[in-house]
């Protein structure tokens, strides 16, 4: 700084101008704003210059290395990305409708990158899955194909430039339609299935617990479930013989990344008995391999989706718990099924989406979204997650359910105030 | 650390109490900001530290300790910081049987044990130099975080057991400082944590409370800080002192202000 200072009074504004720059580099270098490496300590990660893997790109923040969850939108919402090395758990709707698409978006963002694909499942084989995976949309014919989905919303008024509530124009959209050449983060159409071709290439690893039922259990008995032991030392295995944490000298560095998804986790197909009764016999085995999975990852290059039903589990703390031991927290609610299906106000709306957790890595502070109430809906190529708008109640005679509808909604804005639940009752208005 | 929470504290790197037991707690937002001061805190105090870094990993504690001044990679070359990384060390045990007790033993036993080896580990690094000159100045432990342990298995009564031992081998015979967090888990009945939390209030000379803010999120006051000076050994003879701050959290400090006197709404 002071550098710059002294240069701008002197003559010669080329040489200041340059000495400004090579401060400015030279402090680049020192500060720990740009990270040399992926955040995993690979123990060899001595080399100067960023690692580049497709399908990443590092954090604007703090230089994290990024990978894309396959929604755009929710990526945009999580600062960026999802962290190389960690978890993103999604609490799942109640019919698991719109978390296994999350699910499947992750993977097929996978298969579109070139990453290596780990799949565990206990409902489903995970060649099924892969083949369900949605089809992307190339750049091609996609922004044609998305001015007919929008074609019939009103969106011709947003060139217009506003006259009276221009204050509005300044506010950020929430929704980026499909950038051309967006080499970080795709669209998919889940009316198509993904190119068979795609998925051959791709390199995948599936785990599906029916499979590796043994009947004889030789382990060292643990706290942990059978399931549990099983898929980490399966997880373990991968990431041991294909390179990804770099202690296997007889394989050489890898430069992909691993993306795991587990699929259902907690739930009684694992084994696992939270979901069943409210004081369960091992209630530490979810809790305790969520941190030894969180272990594995951090010292990997590797990023984990996790899709658990927490609206089954009966004991509340056991939530809070899982909370605390994973990095990402998403959930997802969605009005199927619920008396705001039919409620005018949600109409149009599939659901809401709740960002929990957002971890602060490397970091004091994080990036985190203002807007704290936030719906989806799903069109046929488009995920969206908006804000959720609220008309205003113009009803003329007060009805009963006119009246219900405001305390509700402003029961709802009180919980997305994302720190205390308890702050409804400082909302009087 | 933070100039400011030093204020508030009154303490300053040089004339650091010894003897104490700190208790962190965050109710409904994420208390790790008060880890990285104090763990800046008392590096620069030229304090041995003992790091039981449960939750994140080494690299992450050190990015930190960089923008608010303190190296670790250094501190743990030249002997000052002892850094147990949870992480890192739960894969290797829990996939490789080890020959000697680990620290985190606890992860290969089906029934919930005892934090004996973590309390030997504890010991072993924070035990004065054999020459008998003292490098550092106290021995000061400091556990990120102790609701961890809960997840893991352990009791409420068996992590209560570890920290009554290291206060005795810590506080009491080396007159060094213990500082832990605790969640609190507020309305999701979590017994054994209540448990925890409440006994070690009652053990603490000094408990930082980090809460959310009870009308939700604002981006410019990010919690309320209540801060509570305890004397344990004493019944309630003089009324304990307390304060209540609210703060905002920046990229490399953070700033505190009276309740409802943050720069921005002025």
């Amino acid at each position: 700084m002071a550098a710059a200072a002294t240069c701008g009074t002197s003559a010669g504004n080329k040489g200041c101008t340059a000495a400004a720059a090579a401060a400015a580099g030279g402090k680049n270098n020192v500060t720990s704003f740009q990270r040399k490496g992926p955040r995993a300590s690979v123990p060899d990660s001595g080399c100067a210059r960023l690692v580049s893997i497709a399908g990443t790109r590092p954090s604007v923040r703090n230089g994290q290395l990024l990978v894309s969850t396959g929604l755009p939108a929710l990526d945009q919402l999580l600062g960026g990305g999802l962290a190389v090395g960690t978890v993103l758990l999604i609490e799942e709707d109640k019919y698991n409708i719109y978390s296994s698409l999350l699910f499947k978006y992750f993977l097929a963002e996978g298969v579109i990158n070139g990453h290596t694909l780990l799949v565990a499942s206990a409902k489903e084989d995970p060649a099924d899955i892969l083949q369900e995976l949605p089809a992307p949309l190339l750049d091609d014919n996609c922004k044609k194909d998305f001015d007919e989905d929008v074609g019939n919303h009103k969106t011709p008024e947003s060139n217009i430039k506003m006259k009276i509530a221009w204050r509005y124009q300044l506010l950020p959209k929430m929704e980026p339609g499909p950038v051309s050449s967006s080499r970080f983060g795709h669209y998919y159409d889940l009316s198509k299935r993904m190119p068979q071709e795609l998925i051959e290439t791709s390199k995948w690893h599936g785990f599906f617990f029916p499979e590796k039922l043994s009947p004889t259990l030789n382990i060292e008995p643990c706290s942990l479930t059978h399931g549990y032991i099983k898929l980490l030392q399966f997880i373990q295995n991968v990431i041991y013989e294909e390179g990804f944490d770099g202690s296997n000298p007889q394989v050489k560095k890898q430069k992909n990344i691993l993306r795991i998804g587990i699929q259902n986790l907690g739930s009684p197909l694992w084994g696992d008995d939270i979901c069943c009764t409210e004081n369960c016999d091992n209630s530490h085995s979810l809790t305790k391999f969520l941190y030894v999975l969180r272990g594995l990852l951090r010292t990997s290059l590797s990023a984990c989706i996790i899709t658990m039903p927490t609206h089954l589990i009966q004991n509340k703390a056991i939530i809070a718990r899982v909370t605390n031991l994973s990095d990402t927290v998403v959930g997802l609610e969605s009005f199927i099924g619920s008396e705001r299906e039919t409620n005018p106000l949600y109409k149009d709306y599939h659901g809401l989406i709740h960002i929990r957790q957002i971890p602060r890595l490397n970091n004091l502070i994080y990036d985190v979204s203002d807007v704290k109430d936030l719906a989806f809906k799903l069109k046929r190529k488009l995920f969206t997650i908006e804000r959720l708008h609220l008309p205003p109640d113009l009803s003329d005679t007060v009805s009963r359910s006119s009246k219900q509808i405001p305390a509700a909604s402003s029961r709802l804005l009180g919980q997305e105030c994302g720190v205390m639940a308890g702050g409804r009752k400082h909302l009087d208005f | 650390m933070f100039p400011e929470l030093n204020n508030l504290l009154n303490t300053t790197p040089d004339r650091a109490e010894q003897g104490k037991l700190t208790l962190l707690c965050d109710a409904k937002t994420d208390g790790s900001f008060l880890v990285h001061h104090f763990l800046s805190f008392y590096l620069k105090a030229n304090c041995k530290v003992c790091f039981v870094a449960l939750i994140q990993s080494f690299s992450h504690y050190n990015i930190v300790g960089q923008k608010l001044g303190v190296s670790l990679t250094a501190a743990r070359e030249c002997g000052q910081l002892v850094f147990l990384e949870g992480l890192k060390s739960s894969v290797d045990v829990f996939f490789r049987a080890q020959a000697e007790p680990h620290p985190l033993q606890f992860l290969r036993e089906a029934d919930a044990g005892n934090l004996q080896p973590l309390y030997e580990f504890v010991r072993e690094a924070l035990k004065p130099a054999d020459d008998g000159q003292a490098a550092w100045r106290c021995p000061v432990l400091l556990v990120d975080d102790l609701s961890v342990l809960l997840s893991l298995g352990m009791g409420a009564v068996a992590v209560l057991d570890f920290i009554h031992y290291c206060r005795a081998a810590v506080c009491w015979e080396q007159k060094g400082n213990i500082v832990a967090l605790v969640h609190d888990s507020g309305d999701a009945e979590d017994e054994e944590n209540d448990i925890l939390l409440n006994g070690l209030s009652h053990q603490s000379h000094l408990i930082l409370r980090a809460e959310g803010l009870a009308t939700g999120f604002c981006r410019d006051v990010h919690g309320q800080l209540k801060i509570l000076w305890r004397t344990p050994s004493q019944p309630a003879a003089h009324r304990d002192r307390s304060l209540t701050y609210q703060y905002k959290i920046q990229d490399k400090s953070v700033s505190f202000f009276a309740k409802g006197m943050s720069p921005a709404i002025l």
